[in-house]
């Protein structure tokens, strides 16, 4: 272990004196070969017109090779400012809003162009981006909307896999929420402004901020991200079935599906909102006021039997593990080793875990078979803990035994000491 | 004429029984308000053999290795019957040993038993106590979980701290730069070969020099008693003080059980080298006190490094304990005592204190 | 007394040999040795088959591939800890939780895991099949 750990610790700094001896190499060449005026004065300037070195440095593009004129156009050998930004250099001034997507398109649309760079990279942006409702508004007129520098950033782009990217994962709901929580910004658009403060509460932000689970749905794993769109209700499905693909399936064979499409109701969002996914619980099945069912099934309908039917099985199999929890604790408390039937519990869980998928084929026999062998695993997990306190017992009841024992050995024994010692008196005096 | 007795009758006909405890029959312990001090050496030897026996009954079912020695506890403590019997009083019992062993040495100190003629056996019982600690650190491993996993880590980076000879004894100890299974082979080699030999060799020492030289009595009674030979009260060791001996193993046995059925040794979680240290992490009680002085100090002290200066103000104490019978001389004799409650006071509050801070 | 005496120390010495003679006595479930367990006998997989066996405190999953040749993998996935189970439609190890994919090898190739199954080594003695952790170097 000690020679694995030393001997990539060895490889890391060789890596690294790779990296700056190239880095100082590629400045050399960059310095001698092409000078940049640009930075000379935009270094120094503020506002809107002012971009440091340093910050362009951390640009992906310029770690590429991409200097200011391969975007802006322009001469950076020369000093002169009406040269350096001469229209005979072809320089093209600041970016409008409306041009950005086609400029990097310009590149980034172009395989041959890529391939060069990065020949994984895929090169749909643009023609997506034209499908995103983004795109189109921009195609009316509307430059407010979003354009690859509002989510990308701008100067200092980095690809999303670098967890300073505004793109990256953990960045991706502030991203667009710098844009869809600004009420003033989207009052013209009559859409809510929520989302994030919703999606801040919901489960999948908890698997990404507090698990870190780089893959839980952000905002564009639903809406996509070039191709930016609110889906419609028939889409919703399609979007959560990509990871929750068994309650996808039932929803589909069930009763519900062919409900909710006459209804105009959008498949999963029905019963669990959108933004604001919460971990579901029991309670959600069934009648009572914080069930789902209930709003639309009423008293003396199928369904409204059925919804109550598949609470209590659910309640019922809940109620047994709890009480294997319980009297395994018990065991545990008192010193028990019951580690395998704690494993066993787990996977009695699992079962339950199974039939509360299962409930999205709203069908109550489907349940029940995910229920009966839960029940089945459970009562054999409180026999464990029952056999355990048995155990427990029968320990306390040998150690009274041997207690006795004792205590019947050193009775004799000070017995036996008087009388010697009597008689060993009686000798010496 | 009882049973017992024609049983001791046949047994000296064909022993020489009355002969051969002819010498013990004669030795007599010294009967004073201290006297109960007296049963502590027992006692630990009692645990001493508790240990032996059930440590070879654990040696029919637990492997060493990395690989195994967790599953093995386990299955000791799961499987086999009374496994966790066995276990939890090799656990408790060498816990106690620890304590009585700790608690036989100040009540030495105290009497001040370790006097002229008796410095030898002292010095052989300090060792005995090193051996001790020995077995504890290098038993403590054995089950491999993530607690002893941890605090051998810890104990042997300790260990590293001693200038000059500490790293090489350090790696001598894991058996290479890191813990690993390769430390667990050679703590288990310590533990049930090494430890074993050097302490029974030892105990038949220490224990040949109390018969030799007899009970010691108190420096203060011992001249009360020779100035006035009618106060001196005595008993004989055997059948007196043996039986009394037999009735604290009994209690002790008593205790071990209780431990054993209502607190079982729990098993932990098996180690894992590449998960985090948990917080908190803490060496067995019977360390804590240096443990927690090694945390106390400050990692500076002048231009010396804390660690070291700990590591090495405990080398000085233990070599200054350890010859106490040839410090305890002349002008030094007053000063004595009070060294001794100051150790006692400082151990006892340093493994308070360790066990309840964070 | 001496009665009393008697059949404490015989009692005593009862409670001390009992538990001394039940441990000695081995137990029926033979310990294996954490390192290996019996996975399957060969008839039981046939190519392109998966199976869930017990690898210590947790699940393992022993996959026959289309060449039949055996792999063996943990089947706790790596994302939520659910357990994989092999599709023999896609020849894959597939989560059913959140849809989570792996190649027969446990690399993690699609949806949510992020890190590979840990595999084992796989031993065919006789009829049976060994499966036993990978050993550190």
């Amino acid at each position: 272990m000690a020679t694995l750990q030393s001997k990539s610790a060895a490889s890391h700094t060789s890596r690294w004196f790779l990296a700056m001896a190239a880095g100082f190499l590629l400045a050399g060449v960059a310095h001698g070969q092409t000078k940049n005026s640009c930075l000379e004065c935009h270094s120094i300037l503020t506002d809107n017109l002012g971009v440091t070195e340093e910050k362009f440095s951390q640009d992906i593009h310029a770690q590429k090779g991409l200097t200011c004129a391969s975007c802006h156009g322009g001469d950076a050998t020369s000093d002169d400012p009406e040269v350096a930004m001469g229209k005979k250099a072809g320089f093209k001034g600041k970016i409008t809003r409306a041009q950005i997507p086609q400029l990097c398109g310009s590149c980034h649309s172009d395989p041959a162009v890529m391939r060069k760079y990065n020949p994984s990279l895929r090169t749909d942006q643009l023609s997506q981006y034209h499908t995103s409702i983004h795109g189109k508004r921009l195609a009316t007129g509307d430059t407010k909307v979003a354009v690859c520098v509002d989510c990308h950033s701008v100067h200092d782009i980095r690809p999303p896999n670098d967890p300073r990217s505004t793109v990256y994962p953990l960045n991706v709901p502030a991203t667009c929420s710098r844009c869809h929580s600004d009420a003033e910004r989207m009052k013209a658009y009559k859409i809510p402004t929520n989302q994030f403060a919703e999606y801040k509460k919901s489960v999948h932000h908890q698997a990404l901020t507090v698990r870190g689970d780089l893959s839980a749905p952000t905002c564009v794993t639903c809406h996509g991200n070039h191709g930016a769109t609110p889906p419609g209700s028939s889409s919703v499905a399609a979007v959560c079935s990509t990871c929750h693909v068994f309650q996808a399936q039932l929803f589909d064979s069930s009763p519900h599906k062919s409900a909710f499409a006459s209804a105009g109701l959008p498949g999963c969002v029905t019963c669990h909102s959108n933004h604001g996914i919460q971990h579901p619980t029991d309670a959600m099945i069934g009648t009572d006021d914080k069930s789902v069912c209930g709003q639309c099934h009423t008293e003396g309908d199928p369904g409204f039997v059925a919804a109550n039917s598949i609470r209590e099985h659910l309640a019922q199999l809940a109620a047994a593990i709890d009480r294997s929890d319980q009297i395994l604790s018990k065991a545990e408390r008192s010193g028990m080793e019951v580690s395998q039937a704690r494993l066993d519990l787990v996977q009695t869980r699992d079962t339950l875990t199974k039939a509360r998928v299962t409930i999205h084929s709203v069908n109550v026999a489907r349940v029940q078979q995910d229920i009966q062998p839960g029940l089945v695993a459970a009562d054999k997990n409180y026999e464990a803990g029952k056999d355990a306190l048995k155990e427990r017992n029968y320990r306390r009841y040998g150690l009274g035994l041997s207690l006795i024992a004792i205590a019947l050995v050193i009775t004799g024994l000070r017995m036996y000491l008087k009388q010697i010692e009597s008689g060993q008196d009686s000798q010496t005096t | 004429m009882g049973f017992f007795r024609k049983l001791h009758d046949w047994l000296d006909d064909r022993f020489g029984w009355n002969e051969l405890l002819a010498p013990l029959r004669k030795k007599t312990v010294p009967v004073h308000r201290l006297s109960h001090w007296y049963f502590l050496g027992g006692i630990t030897l009692f645990l001493f053999v508790i240990q032996v026996l059930t440590g070879i009954l654990l040696l029919l079912y637990y492997r060493p290795g990395a690989n195994e020695a967790f599953e093995s506890v386990q299955y000791i403590m799961t499987r086999v019957k009374f496994g966790w019997l066995i276990r939890s009083i090799h656990s408790w019992s060498a816990n106690l040993m620890v304590f009585t062993a700790f608690a036989h040495m100040f009540s030495v100190a105290f009497l001040k038993s370790y006097r002229k003629p008796r410095e030898l056996t002292w010095l052989s019982g300090m060792i005995l106590l090193f051996l001790v600690l020995g077995f504890g650190f290098s038993g403590y491993l054995l089950p491999w979980n993530t607690l002893a996993f941890f605090a051998t880590k810890v104990g042997t980076e300790i260990t590293g701290q001693v200038p000059i000879v500490g790293r090489p004894l350090m790696i001598f100890l894991r058996g290479g730069e890191e813990v690993t299974g390769a430390t667990l082979t050679r703590f288990f080699g310590f533990h049930v070969a090494v430890l074993p030999g050097l302490a029974t060799l030892l105990i038949g020492l220490h224990i040949l020099l109390v018969q030799r030289f007899g009970i010691s009595v108190p420096p203060k009674l011992e001249a009360e008693w020779l100035t006035k030979p009618a106060a001196l009260r005595e008993m004989k060791f055997f059948p007196n003080f043996a039986l009394r001996e037999l009735m604290a193993w009994y209690v002790a046995l008593g205790v071990l059980g209780a431990l054993a059925a209502i607190f079982p040794w729990d098993l932990g979680v098996k180690a894992d080298p590449f998960v985090s240290a948990p917080a908190g992490i803490k060496p067995e009680w019977y360390f804590l006190f240096m443990f927690q002085t090694l945390k106390v100090i400050p990692s500076k002290v002048f231009f010396m490094d804390g660690e070291v200066l700990g590591v090495l103000a405990f080398g000085v104490a233990g070599a200054v304990w350890l010859l106490l019978p040839f410090i305890d001389t002349g002008r030094a004799r007053r000063w004595v005592n009070a060294l001794a409650v100051v150790a006692l006071a400082y151990i006892i509050g340093m493994t308070i204190y360790g066990h309840f801070a964070k | 007394m001496e009665a009393l005496l008697g059949s404490g120390l015989f009692l005593s010495a009862a409670a001390f040999f009992y538990p001394v003679l039940r441990f000695l006595v081995p137990p029926k479930e033979a310990d294996m040795g954490s390192g290996s367990v019996i996975a399957a006998k060969t008839g039981d997989l046939k190519p392109n088959s998966g199976k869930i066996f017990r690898f210590g405190s947790r699940p393992g999953l022993l996959v026959r591939t289309t060449d039949g040749e055996y792999k063996a993998m943990s089947a706790t996935c790596t994302h939520l800890a659910c357990t994989v189970q092999y599709r023999d439609d896609t020849r894959e190890v597939w989560c059913a939780c959140h849809n989570g994919k792996y190649d027969v090898n446990g690399r993690n190739i699609s949806g949510p895991p992020p890190r590979p199954l840990e595999t084992f080594e796989v031993q065919v003695r006789g009829d049976e099949i060994f499966v036993r952790r990978r050993q550190e170097s």
